[in-house]
């Protein structure tokens, strides 16, 4: 019988089981942040049990606030900094070289097809984009990763997703994967892994399969999982040319990972998005989702464009091709925090900067702020955001605000109107 | 911590909804707290729900009942902290989300799951008035009672490893000693 990817991935890392359904997996890669870890290291301290698995699996940064508002974040910083320094963590990833760290640890190489890994955030299931098994865990769990690198999981079944047919214009990944969202429910997935397959995910770029993977945890799913392909060689490629003759190679050997084609799934659903039109969320669920065109007349007060789901360069392009020469309307505030260092700066040489600037947006460093109601972007009561972020939980982006998530090109065209409204599309076809 | 019939019997709250998620547990604001105990005043802050009040309804509530995929969202582990410096170890839904599940039983707290037809029936028959639960580990049964109304008592199960880190006082310990 044939296996899925997160069971082939499984059966590589298997070191022990306990019961029928909980395995103690191997972890390639623990990713560390600033909210989550410090109280693991804390612990560990307490315990007399200040010491790592492995220093150069394990990846840092300081993403959620920073740089630090208070004391309280300033302290978090130090904690993180300290014990990256005590224990020898290289790459850790401070002030100047940080981002949101589901954009950044990607960009920055650290995921291969096959590995696993885990972090104490629950948009982890990004990085199953590469086809890794990728998940968000708690505290604990970060903590027993951090000092042994194992962790449990229930053994997931696996959901097969084939998105089939051709994106309109002004239809992006986001759409696509808010349409899967309110297909399967926020508890559609929940202790399963979602593969992703089909001739759209074949099309889409890594930066697009990341955003289609970062929301498989809001329908419940451990991980999102992509195939290996081409597309994933050629953005690995500089960080793995010296392990391989050549491209094919690297394909060749990648292409152990994705799933056999006699392999058994829990279940299979087929969504063709050849009528899927630029969608929002309303409400405080991501599973409550209708075509923008729908919403009566909504006025916004904010537009966040950024985070873990849409801060990449793609996202900054989609949204500035419709701002471009546009000004924002009376009343609205344009907030933009480009996803990483190298995102922003690539974002200056091409001009979306100025473009997002001259239409009045406020640019920010890049952190994760106003997506969880930190910082830079926070709502008052009674405010309405589109948003570009991944979660519309009720007092999610600051106390009694409401939240619309949408595709970047959506928020840019929200953000000229002053009301929810789709990206330009085709009409009449 | 050890477990004890103790740590999971008491008053028991009702969370009438769906879908309760870790940012209406504890809201992210708050996350900058690098003590469980902070937590404390914050728990159940932002909860959407009609008629509740978190000031008057948490206090001295050692369970809380509530319906399906509590715990979605945010894997941040503050949402079971913010139940156990509250005194409250034990919830029990038709289903929970798999992080926040798994951290509740890696804190050596528990998650209990029952059928939609149980947990309705606990609706219906004790939400209404106070209720306390009585928690049998040995005889994996829990007891609910409620003055004027008969005591139910329901049998539940948790899996072998589940039951391990209870015993255990949770996942650290034994990782450390068994990897």
């Amino acid at each position: 019988m044939g296996k899925t990817s997160a069971q082939k991935i499984f059966a590589a890392h298997l070191i022990d089981t306990q019961g029928e359904d909980i395995s103690i997996l191997s972890l390639d890669r623990v990713f560390c942040h600033e909210i989550t870890t410090p109280i693991a290291i804390n612990d560990l301290i307490e315990r007399g049990k200040d010491r790592v698995f492995d220093a150069d699996k394990i990846k840092a940064v300081i993403d959620h606030v920073t740089p630090a508002k208070d004391s309280k974040t300033a302290e978090q910083g130090k904690i993180m900094r300290d014990w990256a320094r005590r224990q020898g963590i290289r790459d850790f990833f401070d002030i100047g070289e940080n981002g949101v760290c589901h954009a950044l640890f990607p960009e920055k190489g650290f995921v291969r097809p096959g590995f696993t890994v885990i972090m104490g955030d629950s948009h982890t299931c990004t990085h199953g984009a590469f086809c890794a098994f990728a998940a968000g865990v708690g505290t604990t769990d970060l903590e027993v990763g951090i000092l042994k690198g194992v962790c449990s999981f229930k053994t997931p079944e696996t959901l097969k997703i084939t998105v089939s047919g051709t994106l309109r214009k002004g239809v992006y990944a986001k759409d696509v994967i808010l349409a899967i969202i309110a297909r399967l429910g926020v508890n559609g997935a929940t202790n399963r892994v979602i593969e992703f397959t089909g001739e759209v995910i074949d099309s889409f770029s890594m930066e697009e399969r990341m955003t289609l993977c970062n929301m498989a945890i809001e329908a419940g799913g451990t991980s999102g999982i992509c195939y290996p392909d081409m597309t994933t060689v050629d953005y690995l490629w500089e960080f793995i040319k010296d392990d391989y003759t050549d491209k094919e190679a690297a394909l060749a050997d990648y292409i152990r990972w994705k799933a056999d084609d006699d392999a058994q799934y829990a279940d299979t659903v087929t969504i063709d998005v050849s009528d899927l039109v630029p969608v929002s969320t309303f409400g405080y669920k991501p599973d409550q989702v209708r075509p923008i065109d729908e919403f009566d007349s909504t006025p916004v007060d904010q537009v966040y464009i950024g985070s873990c789901t849409n801060g990449r360069i793609e996202d900054l392009r989609a949204a500035a091709a419709v701002l471009k020469g546009g000004k924002i309307a009376d009343g609205v505030r344009g907030v933009l925090s480009p996803a990483t260092p190298d995102v922003y700066r690539q974002a200056m040489k091409e001009g979306l900067i100025e473009i997002f600037m001259d239409a009045g947006f406020c640019i920010t460093n890049p952190t994760c702020g106003a997506c969880l109601g930190m910082s830079n972007g926070v709502l008052a009561s009674g405010e309405v955001c589109a948003s570009t972020t991944n979660r519309n939980f009720n007092g999610r982006m600051g106390k009694g605000g409401m939240v619309h998530l949408m595709s970047p090109a959506s928020a840019a065209a929200t953000a000229l109107t002053g009301v929810l409204t789709s990206a330009p599309q085709d009409k009449g076809e | 911590m050890g477990a004890t019939h103790e740590t999971f019997s008491g008053k028991v709250l009702f969370l009438d909804r769906d879908d309760i998620n870790t940012d209406e547990i504890i809201p992210a604001k708050y996350l900058t707290e690098i003590t469980k105990t902070a937590l404390k005043p914050y728990l159940l802050e932002d909860l959407k729900l009609e008629g509740f009040d978190p000031a008057r309804d948490i206090s001295d509530t050692q369970v809380i009942v509530t319906r399906s995929n509590f715990g979605c969202g945010s894997s941040r582990e503050h949402a079971p902290w913010a139940l156990e410096v509250n005194g409250i170890n034990l919830v029990i839904a038709q289903d929970f989300s798999r992080i926040f599940r798994q951290n509740m039983y890696n804190c050596g707290m528990m998650a209990v799951e029952l059928s939609a037809e149980q947990i309705e029936q606990l609706f219906s028959r004790f939400s209404q008035g106070p209720c306390t639960l009585r928690t049998d580990l040995a005889a994996m049964t829990f007891t609910f009672s409620s003055t004027g109304r008969e005591s139910l008592t329901l049998p539940f199960s948790i899996s072998g490893f589940d039951r391990t880190l209870v015993e255990a006082g949770g996942w650290v310990e034994f990782a450390d000693s068994s990897y």
